[in-house]
């Protein structure tokens, strides 16, 4: 626990250590206030859930960009050495580097609380699902950040684990999209969908929370935690 | 308080280190010299806990590093060669990092984070970010993050690469300080560095020790190759039956013929100096001396010898 806490911390400030971080929240406020007021007005509906549907796209860059240095920095610098020799277990130096990007997710969510604010004082908004695609939303960044954070460990500089971040979520992604599933025979289809990161996240934004949901991100989080853990097993043995 | 046993590492391709077995003692400084690729990083690496070995076992103060790593890493200080640092940090918060992690908190944290500052001179250096310093403070920090929980044994790689003759001195002066209360494991390829600061040598080459011993040990070995060069004027027809009938001269050679000169190389039994006896045989004959001399292996030359022949065979 001390050691997750403290590398959390490190890892955290990090963000904040160069104008990186400030960037980040500035791009994605503005990109996000963006694409939901040029429809708001147009739909005239008091309702966030344009919003919360192009987090997912938002997300898919968003995302692996908080990741994209988490692992690729550390083994360039060769920071990893230290990191790796101090007294911490392997997990609790993943869990650390997990949350720290997690906490920034979430301080980036909570910048944009200004949105349904606004809406609700210009209409009638279901606070109800607003609460329960916030919570999807974090889900949604627990299996993005899972996913970049491993791209992270397998790429050898941070612009590579960036674009493998990109295109390991964009790939699971896709994986739910209609279009993409009228291809595949129905039984297929069926499977293909229940593995699509943004298939999940469509029944939260409508604000149903289905425990069958957050299972599913709970363990794409696990699967790609894990082999993010494999991998620091790996360069223990050098490769 | 090091115990390394039959330790064997390969990369895809090559076998880093080839089952080497060596002990530091409690208080010891410890110099691990080799020329660069001899396995001393790998050694190191493993030793700390960030590389797995293929084979064989490393126990630090009675820990396995593989079963019981995080008590081997609680004992060790240790500075990575070309010393890598969070360069965006300031050199305050590294240090607190550091010292978190390491389990110190509160009053414990800051009087030892003070104590390092101390000892490594980093005093006014406390607020900088670390990509701002020089070469050598940047050495300081990585020193300073190596002893800030005072631990008994401190593994330094190749601590003075790359610092220029002011910070190379000032370095090892920090060492040969640390190295009265701390067991140390010193690895560099400069062999002035050893002479400098460590009581006892391991010589490693392409994975295998190819000695080990106190300085001393390794010039009374490098003296066990002297020999003697005396030039005369005489013929060989003249001087060498001479020469084989005196019993304190084990072996010689003719070398080289030269204006009517001609040279040898002697070889006495070992430890004695044989260059008054060959002075005086040389005016019981009347023979016309040119030169006498002894040539004497370095340590230097000893080191080279040891990782060169290898290297050849």
């Amino acid at each position: 626990m001390r050691g997750t806490w403290t590398v959390f911390k490190k890892e955290f400030r990090e963000f904040f250590t160069s104008p990186t971080g400030y960037i980040y929240l500035v791009v994605f406020l503005v990109l996000t206030q963006w694409l939901f007021f040029r429809g708001f007005f147009v739909i005239g509906q008091a309702s966030v859930r344009g919003y919360f549907s192009l987090l997912p796209w938002v997300f898919l860059l968003f995302i692996p960009a908080i990741t994209m240095r988490a692992w690729a920095e550390e083994r360039r610098n060769g920071t990893l050495e230290i990191l790796m020799t101090l007294p911490l277990r392997d997990p609790e130096i993943l869990a650390g580097k997990f949350l720290a990007g997690f906490a920034f997710v979430v301080l980036s969510l909570l910048l944009t609380l200004t949105l349904p604010i606004s809406v609700s004082l210009i209409g009638n908004l279901d606070w109800g699902q607003v609460v329960a695609s916030y919570l999807g939303a974090l889900f949604l960044a627990g299996a993005y950040l899972s996913i970049g954070l491993f791209a992270s460990a397998i790429s050898a500089n941070q612009i590579v684990a960036f674009l493998l971040g990109a295109v390991f979520v964009f790939f699971f992604f896709l994986l739910g999209m209609d279009w993409v599933l009228a291809t595949f025979p129905p039984g297929v289809a069926a499977v293909l969908q229940y593995f699509g990161l943004g298939y999940h996240f469509e029944s939260i934004a409508r604000g149903v929370l289905d425990l069958r949901d957050i299972l599913y991100y709970l363990s794409v989080m696990a699967v790609f935690l894990y082999l993010n853990l494999r991998s620091m097993e790996v360069w223990r043995i050098g490769g | 308080m090091i115990e390394v046993r039959d330790l064997t590492k390969a990369y895809s391709t090559t076998l880093a280190v080839d089952h080497i077995s060596f002990t530091v003692r409690k208080g010891e400084v410890l110099g691990f010299l080799g020329p660069n690729g001899a396995g001393k990083t790998t050694t190191l690496r493993i030793i700390t806990g960030y590389l797995l070995p293929d084979e064989g076992t490393v126990t630090v103060d009675g820990y396995d590093v593989l079963s019981q790593p995080l008590q081997v890493k609680q004992r060790i200080g240790y500075l990575p060669e070309d010393n890598p640092l969070y360069l965006e940090m300031k050199v305050r918060e590294y240090l607190d990092f550091v010292a978190e992690a390491r389990g110190l908190t509160g009053a414990r944290k800051r009087d030892a984070i003070d104590r390092v500052l101390h000892l490594t001179n980093l005093e006014d250096k406390y607020r900088k970010t670390i990509e701002t310093l020089s070469k050598g403070y940047r050495q300081r920090v990585g020193l300073a993050q190596a002893l800030i929980h005072d631990p008994p044994i401190l593994l330094l790689d190749e601590p003075t690469s790359g610092l220029d003759p002011t910070q190379i001195v000032e370095i090892r002066n920090l060492i040969r300080e640390l190295g009265r209360e701390k067991t140390v494991m010193l690895s560099t390829h400069i062999l002035p560095e050893v002479q400098a600061t460590t009581s006892r040598v391991i010589i490693i080459n392409r994975g295998r020790i190819a000695a080990s011993g106190t300085l001393d040990e390794l010039l009374q070995k490098a003296s066990e190759g002297e020999v003697i060069h005396l030039e005369l004027r005489n013929p060989p027809q003249e001087v060498e039956p001479v020469l084989q009938s005196q019993p304190w001269i084990e072996s010689f050679h003719r070398i080289a013929e030269e204006d009517g000169a001609y040279r040898w190389t002697l070889r006495g039994p070992e430890g004695k100096d044989i260059r008054e006896d060959l002075y005086r045989l040389a005016v019981e004959q009347g023979w016309t001396l040119r030169e006498l001399w002894r040539e004497r292996a370095t340590l230097e030359e000893v080191f080279l010898n040891l990782t060169t022949e290898e290297a050849t065979a």
